[in-house]
């Protein structure tokens, strides 16, 4: 499985993401630049976190209107799976790819932390190596991590499966909205999260909880028998 | 062109400048919300045109339409 990890001014996770899909899939991810109107083909494409454009107007504003989204849309119309964490995630709610918005946590504050998630949905590209209603460790790190989303998307998202994580215990750190960190498209091959699984793949982080996104996403794990 | 945060998403900054406030003594502060401004100088005289680009530049990028309103006025 191919992946591709995306790189704009202003990330800082790249580095990360890049180790962790290397480890994960075997091999390492082409890196493609924010100025790239074409992505050779990959399974995987993958926004890391960071503060693109330093955050500047809104988190991930100015990045989603960078040329490589336009070649990032374009894929996953075709169903190529996109992952965006953190900034990656604000930058693919800015360009429109998935529904809502992310504002400022309700604290104010940046926080970094580890937090429980629970896997809403387990059907999908990027969870089928967990369970449904399993609770996993995993780090978050942001300051505009604060899901919002009208009462009638909510719904629809809700019905439709495309809340896959949840903030769990009494973890929400942002005040999200129905403690909401992870949110797909309809089509279920895009999805955004707050938190970092990138960084919670092996015994040296303490935990590889977060593993089983990449190990779906990246088909390392067989399909559910 | 002022962007501000609609009316039923809740603005933490606000709150957080209309608690200030009070602790500073200014009586009789009800809700404050907080937005930004753009000054944007345009060339040319056509008033419509300005304010149709001004329009799409605020759907565009300006504002977040999700969460945000925004307002435009032309001098």
């Amino acid at each position: 499985m191919k992946s591709a990890v995306v790189q704009l001014p202003g990330l800082n996770r790249d580095r990360d993401m890049i180790a962790a899909l290397t480890k994960i899939s075997g091999r390492a991810p082409i890196t493609v630049w924010q100025t790239e109107t074409e992505i050779p083909d990959v399974d995987l494409i993958v926004i890391p976190g960071g503060f693109s454009y330093g955050d500047y107007l809104r988190c991930g504003a100015i990045a989603a209107r960078m040329p490589v989204m336009q070649a990032i849309k374009e894929k996953a119309d075709r169903g190529v799976k996109v992952l965006g964490v953190c900034n990656g995630f604000q930058i693919l709610v800015e360009a429109g790819m998935l529904p809502g918005a992310l504002m400022r946590n309700s604290s104010l504050k940046f926080v970094c932390k580890e937090v429980k998630l629970e896997v809403v949905n387990a059907e999908t590209d990027f969870t089928r190596a967990y369970e449904k209603g399993q609770v996993i460790r995993c780090p978050v790190a942001h300051h505009d991590g604060n899901y919002f989303v009208d009462s009638k998307l909510l719904s629809s998202l809700e019905d439709n499966g495309q809340v896959v994580f949840r903030y769990a215990e009494g973890t929400n750190p942002n005040g999200s909205l129905s403690d909401i960190a992870g949110v797909m498209n309809r089509s279920g091959n895009v999805l955004g999260m707050m938190p970092h699984p990138e960084n919670l793949i092996e015994a040296a982080h303490g935990g590889s909880d977060g593993r089983g996104i990449f190990a779906s996403a990246l088909d390392v794990v067989a399909a559910t028998a | 062109m002022t962007v501000t945060l609609k009316n039923g998403v809740l603005d933490p900054q606000g709150k957080a400048i209309e608690g200030a406030l009070g602790s500073l003594g200014f009586a009789g502060v009800g809700h404050v919300r907080q937005g930004k401004v753009f000054d944007i100088e345009l060339d040319g005289a056509d008033k419509a045109k300005a304010e149709a680009d001004l329009k799409a530049m605020c759907e565009k990028l300006l504002a977040n339409t999700v969460i945000e309103n925004y307002a435009i006025s032309l001098d």
